[in-house]
């Protein structure tokens, strides 16, 4: 059966988001996102985790037997999140002392314990890799959109910071939209999580109906234009 | 592989096939294990010298390089606090005269222990005073950071006597300094923390001091 690196893509980054449409993962999608650059890091450090991770358990899955898998898929995660965090340690010091507090995190992320299970280890090693890199990637808008509107409705600023991740060429992203100590310090805290998250669930689901509707008015046509 | 021995009347009977599941479970152990070891082995090093880059760039805003010709992270002091802690003491020589030294100081915040530095010269004036660690409420507590607000730079000048003892105390508690909106225990807890830093200073003034 041919892989549908589309429906891969598709499904990885909107259909079947890990936390909008799965509602895996929210652990990290609330503890770490009080600001979109914190939910930035933690996105692009799970994403090469989970592409790496995937291909990994992909490669092996001939090897594992039903019996240990979860066994080997935990020690394949944790193995990797150990070895990025060394490494960032090591190389990337100024980027681990922002994310440094997280990374360890990953290990007990479900996003990734449930695509090794429903996907990696029942296809070749590049869909799976496919696979792992569009989820992680779908991971990040989420993370990204929450924490942007906790940081915007909290501290007033848009990436603040992201400097400090990226590299000095984008200090530019760093916006200030509302004026300092006016935020709504309750976005930031916990509760915020929870709101922020719920509204988004809310927006997806939304936008998925007035799709289907508009999907529905015009059955004949299968790719549409747009 | 797994025939049930007669030897062992209590042994258990494996389901056929069970120990290849144990050996594969082992295999990827070893592999994986050996594959951190090699990370390990390749990134301690530098990890050893970011861990000193932090330190020395910790000390750097608490004791001013115009104090010391020497390297204050290697030049320590093994000493213990009024509790009985183990506590490093960080030296600031010039020309082999101690002219301030450094310690880490703790008190309680609102969430956990808020982690400091000090920097004290040898007449007892504090040099400056930052923050390590802290989990302070965000936009709340976090002001006690430098990154956030110049309140930390206050204790700068100061000293045991200026202001007296008994006024090193947050306002609310009939000392002399500000806490600031919506957040008393955090300014409360550094407070203790800084009180406590200079009690140690005070009662350990001649060893702090000494030549070697």
């Amino acid at each position: 059966m041919a892989t549908d690196y589309r429906t891969l893509v598709k499904d990885g980054l909107w259909n079947n988001n890990g936390v909008f449409a799965m509602m895996l993962g929210l652990c990290p999608a609330m503890a770490m996102t009080t600001s979109a650059t914190n939910g930035l890091g933690m996105g692009l450090a799970t994403t090469a985790v989970m592409a790496a991770a995937s291909c990994l358990v992909s490669l092996f899955r001939k090897l594992i037997t039903r019996e240990v898998r979860i066994p080997v898929f935990i020690l394949i995660s944790a193995a990797m999140v150990t070895m990025v965090d060394l490494a960032m340690n090591a190389w990337m010091h100024e980027l681990y002392k922002v994310l440094g507090l997280f990374i360890p995190l990953i290990v007990v992320n479900c996003l990734p314990m449930a695509r090794f299970e429903a996907y990696a280890s029942k296809s070749p090693p590049l869909p799976a890799f496919v696979d792992g890199l569009f989820m992680g990637l779908g991971f990040t808008i989420a993370l990204v959109a929450i924490g942007a509107i906790r940081e915007i409705t909290g501290s007033g600023t848009l990436f603040a910071d992201a400097s400090l991740l990226l590299g000095p060429a984008f200090k530019v992203i760093e916006l200030r939209l509302l004026p300092a100590d006016s935020g709504v310090l309750m976005m930031i805290l916990p509760p915020g999580a929870f709101l922020a998250t719920g509204l988004l669930v809310v927006v997806k689901r939304l936008l998925d109906r007035r799709i289907a509707a508009a999907k529905a008015k015009a059955p004949n046509v299968v790719h549409s234009p747009a | 592989m797994n025939t049930p021995s007669a030897n062992l009347p209590n042994a258990v009977e494996l389901k056929p096939g069970t120990l290849i599941h144990g050996v594969i479970l082992g295999c990827f152990c070893l592999g994986f294990g050996l594959l951190l070891a090699l990370t390990y082995s390749r990134t301690r090093d530098d990890i050893a010298a970011r861990g000193l880059e932090d330190k020395q760039n910790s000390l750097r805003q608490v004791i001013p390089p115009g104090l010391h010709d020497n390297d204050p992270v290697t030049d320590t002091l093994a000493m213990s606090d009024a509790a009985g802690k183990p506590l490093t003491v960080y030296r600031a020589r010039r020309e082999g005269r101690v002219t301030g030294v450094a310690y880490e100081i703790a008190g309680p915040g609102y969430s956990g222990e808020i982690r400091l530095i000090m920097g004290i010269a040898a007449d007892g004036k504090l040099l400056g005073v930052r923050v390590l660690a802290h989990k302070e409420t965000p936009g709340l507590g976090d002001k006690i950071e430098v990154k956030k607000g110049d309140w930390i730079l206050r204790f700068d000048g100061l000293s045991l006597g200026q202001p007296p003892a008994e006024l090193w105390k947050v306002k609310k508690d009939g000392g002399q300094f500000d806490q600031f909106a919506g957040a008393t225990i955090t300014p409360r807890g550094v407070l203790v923390a800084i009180r406590s830093g200079l009690d140690f200073f005070a009662a350990n003034r001649a060893a702090l001091t000494a030549e070697n």
